[in-house]
């Protein structure tokens, strides 16, 4: 139902925008000039004064009507609800929306098909007065508009005015949001850090979160639980594999960037940017299988040639992969920064005498360098924050090493298996990985930081 | 090294032919200079004498930058530039394959339109190009390097107090005599300068007008200008450059009293250009 009153509301828009418009423009007749605002200015006051209102009744209705519904189906079938706990009303409610809706109803005795019944009258009545209100809301707003619409009427102010709200109501969007997503996962951690001390698990050296133990008795095993919920393996982890993918992704990164920006001919790099941009398209899981498949037994087989032992799923082959996914983020975004290095630097410097290596190593990158810090720095963030390559080619096994070959864990591929499979959503395992989240969110906040700081830094210093 | 006297010989017999007795720097001959097809320069043959001050005038696009980055082979950098012709600084073929470009701009300095001085300390810029050509043994060697240097671009006095911040931090015409100093450090023989006031208030472009003047006495030096005032106040010689031909070149004096090409005339009346 609401959706065909968005349908109907986008053509109301067009017509709405039409008419104060052409009204603005007879109005003003010869002498355009005159109006206060550009005939545009007229249509989209009365697209606002139209639309608008109707706009934020549409949500506000529906979150009210269903809990007023709710609560009539509730007091209707008082008899029957009235013995249910809990999740049992929730069952309850679930199934009677399910076989409104014609969805999967795990019960249909005669109760449910009744309130089923009862359900979709009072849905009917709502959106039959909801869909009167809008329409009345819109005719109103509109003629009330179109009657406004006068050669002096200040309708640009109105729209700019509008322009404002709704970049501030997107921009607050946004920012709730990301508190809200921090919140909950400082909360979830909180109720974790409940279970296990929170220095057990930041600084606990064994992880095996899937022999925690759940359920009746849990209280008494609680000591146990905060001696597998130890997290530096898995920081560790995350670390041996970011720095490996560093140490591929940084100086080729950088260096490709260099050739692309300065040694080039423009006719390759209008081809060999875009080409390193698809690499940075490639789904990561593609990559993953590669690492797995491909390098991983490769690295093995190198390994066992000059005698050592190389599990078959290792920190190297993650790292390396991992590496080459994420070259283009340093060599593009590096490959700006260089470029946006004034010429005139470059001439300067090669008129003292300094060869192009001189130039491109005291000149160039240095100027560059905050850009290129910043490159670096995103470029940590997602290796830190890549599941899916590690989970494919360094294993899952929590081992505390920091031996390249060996199969290691991160943050991220822990927290993906410790949230797959049936859990309780209170159980330790589950709430461990928030508080993974929570820490990993620190540690790129952190990064982040010191970026913006370095690059600050440079900017004061050279602008 | 035979052929360096023949051709110093030749030139100051030239020389004594024309206005100026100075012993020559640099000899250009049948300069042309293509970019990609289109011809920019037109068979310049010019003399550079030593310790003087030339001048190059002429309408926008005539070919001066050109010319001058020919000089230094700065030209280089331009992929789809070719040159032709010959260029002698004293008795060394600065096109010639085998020469190292290091070394000649070592030897010919160029200060360029815009100040770009780099994004480093005061300190660091001048101190630039001595540590890339390892014209320093030490520190104390460094220093003193970039004291003189500051001191003959009358720049030391302004500077001497902060040396260690950066060096974009100056007023732009700091920042030109930065740029100076700069070229002065690995002590050139030769000195490019490409309209070096354009971008420079008047007062700070009397600053360095007087400091080429002061530089004459050690370099040789080589400016392209837009203002004919400038070129009368700070050169000795002259040369007019239009579409790409050397029309005239005389003594500064002589050109603008009574030059012999009318088109020379024209332009430094001001009827175009
Ligand atoms: N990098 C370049 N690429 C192509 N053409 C150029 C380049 N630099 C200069 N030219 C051309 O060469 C001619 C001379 O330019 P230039 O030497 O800069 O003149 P001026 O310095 O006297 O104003 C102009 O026609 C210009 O368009
Ligand atoms: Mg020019």
């Amino acid at each position: 139902m609401t959706s065909y009153l968005l349908i109907c509301l986008i053509g109301v828009v067009f017509i709405a925008f039409w008419a104060g418009r052409t009204k603005a423009v007879k109005l003003a007749g010869s002498e355009l000039a005159a109006l206060h605002s550009r005939p545009d200015y007229h249509g989209l006051y009365t697209v606002i004064l139209t639309a608008f209102p109707a706009l934020l009744l549409i949500p506000v209705w529906n979150f009210f009507a269903s809990r007023i519904i709710e609560g009539a189906l509730k007091r209707e079938f008082a008899d029957h609800v009235n013995g249910l706990g809990l999740p049992q009303l929730q069952a309850f409610l679930r199934d009677v929306n399910a076989i409104v809706d014609g969805g999967i109803a795990s019960n249909r005795d005669e109760v449910h098909v009744l309130a089923a019944q009862y359900l979709s009258k009072l849905n009917g009545t709502s959106d039959w007065l909801l869909t009167s209100f809008v329409l009345l809301l819109m005719a109103a707003g509109f003629f009330h508009a179109y009657r406004q619409i006068s050669v002096q009427n200040r309708s640009r102010h109105v729209v700019e005015k509008t322009i404002r709200w709704i970049v501030l109501v997107c921009s607050v969007v946004a920012i709730f949001t990301t508190i809200g997503i921090v919140l909950s996962l400082i909360f979830e951690s909180v109720r974790f850090f409940g279970k296990v001390p929170l220095l057990d698990f930041l600084f606990g050296l064994h992880w095996s979160p899937q022999s925690a133990f759940e359920g009746a008795g849990a209280e008494a095993l609680a000591d146990d639980n905060s001696k597998i919920f130890g997290a530096i393996p898995l920081f560790l982890g995350t670390f041996l594999v970011t720095i490996i993918a560093m140490a591929v992704a940084g100086p080729i990164g950088l260096m490709a960037a260099i050739y692309l920006s300065d040694y080039a001919s423009s006719r390759f790099r209008a081809i060999a940017k875009p080409l390193l941009e698809i690499l940075a398209g490639i789904p990561t899981v593609v990559y993953g299988f590669f690492a797995a498949l491909t390098v991983a037994p490769a690295i093995r087989g190198w390994g066992e040639s000059f005698g050592l032992s190389v599990s078959s799923e290792s920190a190297l082959a993650a790292g390396l992969v991992m590496g080459i996914m994420i070259i283009p983020f340093v060599s593009s975004l590096s490959d700006d920064v260089i470029n946006a290095v004034p010429q005139s630097l470059r001439d300067g410097s090669a008129g003292l005498g300094a060869t192009k290596s001189e130039t491109i190593r005291k000149v160039v990158l240095p100027a560059a360098l905050p850009g290129i810090v910043a490159a670096m720095m995103l470029a940590i963030s997602r290796a830190i924050g890549e599941t899916m390559i590690v989970f494919m080619a360094a294993g899952t096994a929590a081992n505390l090493t920091i031996n390249p070959l060996e199969a290691v864990t991160t943050v991220t591929v822990q927290i993906v298996t410790l949230l797959v499979g049936d859990q309780e959503f209170d159980s330790a395992k589950t709430l461990a990985a928030f508080a993974l989240g929570l820490v990993l969110f620190f540690i790129t906040l952190v990064l982040n930081i010191i970026a913006l700081r370095v690059v600050q830094k440079y900017r004061e210093q050279y602008d | 090294m035979d052929t360096g006297v023949v051709s110093l010989k030749e030139n100051n017999e030239m020389t004594e032919n024309g206005q100026s007795s100075k012993p020559l720097k640099m000899r250009c001959r049948d300069v042309s200079v293509f970019y990609a097809e289109k011809q920019a320069l037109f068979d310049v043959d010019l003399d550079i004498n030593q310790k003087q001050v030339t001048a190059l005038i002429g309408p926008s696009g005539c070919g001066k930058s050109t010319f001058l980055r020919c000089l230094n082979r700065m030209n280089d950098t331009i992929d789809i530039c070719r040159v032709e012709g010959s260029i002698h600084l004293d008795d060394m073929d600065v096109y010639d394959p085998d020469i190292d470009v290091v070394e000649l701009r070592a030897r010919v300095g160029m200060v360029f339109q815009k100040p770009n001085p780099f994004p480093k300390s005061i300190f660091e810029n001048v101190a630039y190009g001595p540590k890339i050509h390892g014209l320093v043994s030490g520190k104390r060697d460094l220093e003193e390097v970039v004291v003189t240097s500051l001191k003959k671009a009358g720049l030391f006095e302004e500077v001497k107090d902060r040396l260690h911040e950066p060096g974009t931090g100056l007023s732009g015409g700091q920042q030109q005599r930065l740029c100076i100093a700069r070229a002065i450090a690995v002590s050139p023989e030769v000195i490019l300068m490409d309209e070096p006031c354009s971008a420079l208030d008047p007062i700070a472009t009397a600053r360095v007008e007087e400091l080429i003047d002061e530089l004459r006495e050690n370099y040789t030096i080589v400016i392209v200008t837009h203002s004919m005032q400038q070129a009368a106040r700070v050169s000795q010689r002259t040369a007019m450059f239009h579409l790409g031909v050397l029309v005239e070149v005389d003594d500064t004096d002589t050109i603008f009293t009574n030059p012999s090409d009318e088109k020379t005339q024209a332009y430094i009346t001001g009827r175009y250009g």
